[in-house]
């Protein structure tokens, strides 16, 4: 008994210190942006801002085209968000209750399209968006972004909708509902979970996302903030660290609390079913 | 019916997924420069611009760079995640907590901000790894350039994708691992060597499928990786010596605006991939068409 003790607590030890380095840079960062410049200039780091200072995000939010493009982003998102999640939820009922010829092959493409590199897709995306006048606008970065969101989207709503007892659904057919009627008033409430889960997960993938942004986006006042924070180094030749991870703290925001939310959903999704072999 | 339903995502699928890879197709045929691009006309090539590639010696080191660093990548990820995964069966619940929400902490950093806090880390005048391995003795690192070799380039971009990938896979991992019974978990903690044996004899084949997936979406991941590499080694040092497939394109297709060229790499890119994601796409059909 007593060495299984030892070893648990050996164990534990181990959990510490892999969380210490694990978290560690995520607390670089937060510590980083509360410090004052001569703690983040010094040779000798400062492990905790003991009197932390809130000018670096003075700084981050007053740098040029920051709330400009916060807020192309979150039009960005919430327009493929919102368009995603109508879309996919039809074609997840579809998939999860009718059988139909070309269902196999709606799948396969579904999966593959997942598989694709983003990178690979670039020259093709630019060039025919660019023949209709999508290129440095963001109708063209939302459009890119719905081939990223509808696939996973559809695959992960198709989960959702399946784990609904078949019952209640034809109870409501018994009650006299046309099939239509009965997936609005029993499935959808139903699937509000999982609706709620995918939009997230559309969220994050497009709030995060990167080479699309800036290859579809030239102007300063289009791009993204993801776009925004990348060209962030580059601007001087003394890097401001205080301002740019008061920048980094910002932008992580509104993922952590999303991603907190649902994390689970999402490790769901991607091994859909896989878990239960 | 269920055609009305899939329609609209059909409908947009196939016009702005469907139009541009039969426009990949058609481009890798020709000459399609920034002139080009103005007149939205190519002059059809054939298989030039597979040509140009296939005999570009960079291609060739950029390839098999590649594929030492996706398995280098892969292997780190897969391996460390696992271990991750049983030291999470293995510890008290409070440390469970713990290190299962720092590790979804570092799951929801986005790819650019994380490159930022990287390159704060490992900033050769005060960046906090420098001190730290000094102050570990671990050698002499003050001002230490780790961006001054291609190998070291690397190794940074290694260190932090799968910093950024382990939480996905030990969790996802963790998860498969509850369905292992507890006896035998708790089993194998008596003694070390039978503890190794009944890891591969009993828990690996349960948590297989598990793995193979996770691998192949490490592999198509790491294989065409971008954002990391391209922003934390940074556009001055960016070049033929340190390309890896996805900075390779995005340089000589979109940045020399050789739209033709460039879509000839799209290319031999999606055939290694989807030779790499056959089993993956294979499992995942079967899963949906049981269902």
């Amino acid at each position: 008994m007593n060495g299984r003790t030892a070893r648990k607590t050996l164990w534990n030890v181990v959990g510490l210190v892999l969380f210490v380095v694990m978290i560690f840079p995520v607390f670089w960062m937060i510590s980083t942006a509360f410090k004052a410049d001569d703690q983040i200039n010094s040779l000798t780091p400062t492990w905790f801002p003991l009197h932390p200072t809130l000018a670096h995000f003075g700084d981050a939010i007053h740098k040029p085209f920051f709330w400009n493009d916060v807020e192309n982003s979150v039009i960005v998102v919430a327009v493929t968000v919102a368009v995603a999640m109508t879309l996919a939820f039809l074609a997840a009922v579809a998939l999860a209750k009718y059988r139909f010829t070309g269902r196999k092959l709606f799948i396969v493409l579904m999966i593959g399209i997942q598989m694709l590199p983003g990178a690979g897709l670039i020259i093709p995306l630019y060039v025919v968006l660019a023949r209709y006048h999508q290129v440095n606008v963001l109708s063209g970065v939302i459009i890119t972004y719905l081939t990223f969101a509808l696939p996973f989207s559809v695959w992960t709503l198709r989960g959702f909708i399946l784990g609904i007892p078949k019952d209640l659904e034809e109870a409501a057919m018994v009650d006299g509902s046309s099939r239509l009627g009965a997936f609005v008033r029993i499935l959808l409430p139903l699937v509000a979970p999982g609706l709620v889960a995918t939009s997230v997960f559309a969220f994050i993938t497009s709030w995060n996302e990167y080479i699309f942004a800036r290859t579809l986006l030239n102007d300063q006042s289009k791009q993204t903030i993801t776009v925004w924070l990348s060209y962030f180094l580059g601007t001087s030749r003394h890097t401001d660290w205080g301002a740019l991870m008061a920048a980094s703290t910002l932008t992580v925001i509104p993922v952590v609390i999303f991603f907190l939310l649902v994390q689970r959903r999402i490790a769901f999704g991607l091994t859909a079913g896989a878990v239960r072999g | 019916m269920p055609y009305l339903l899939v329609l609209p995502v059909v409908a947009v699928m196939g016009t702005i997924l469907g139009y541009p890879i039969y426009s990949l197709v058609r481009l890798s045929l020709q000459r399609y420069g920034l002139p080009e691009l103005v007149q939205h006309k190519g002059v059809y090539i054939g298989l030039h611009n597979f040509g140009l590639v296939l005999h570009d010696a960079v291609f060739w080191h950029t390839l098999f760079r590649t594929i030492v660093f996706t398995v280098a990548n892969v292997g780190l990820t897969m391996g460390l995640g696992i271990l991750l995964a049983l030291l999470l069966i293995r510890v008290s619940t409070w440390v469970r907590i713990l290190l299962t929400a720092g590790l979804v902490l570092v799951w929801s950093m986005p790819q650019v901000v994380a490159v930022q806090v990287w390159n704060w880390i490992t900033n050769y005048q005060n960046g906090v790894l420098n001190y730290v391995l000094t102050e570990l003795h671990l050698g002499n690192y003050f001002q230490h350039n780790w961006y001054g070799t291609t190998f070291s380039q690397l190794s940074i971009v290694t260190a932090l994708i799968v910093w950024g990938a382990l939480p996905f896979v030990a969790i996802t991992v963790y998860a498969a691992l509850s369905q292992v019974p507890r006896e035998l978990v708790e089993a194998a903690d008596i003694d070390g060597a039978r503890s190794v044996r009944l890891f591969f004899d009993v828990t690996l084949p349960i948590i297989r499928p598990v793995l193979l997936i996770l691998t192949s979406l490490s592999i198509l991941w790491d294989f065409g990786v971008f954002t990391q590499p391209f922003l934390l080694i940074g556009q001055p040092h960016i070049g033929p010596s340190n390309y890896l497939m996805g900075v390779y394109l995005y340089e000589e297709g979109y940045l020399k605006t050789d739209f033709g060229r460039g879509a000839a790499i799209s290319i031999l890119m999606l055939v290694i991939v989807a030779a790499m994601s056959v089993v993956y796409v294979r499992r995942m059909v079967r899963i949906g068409d049981a269902e």
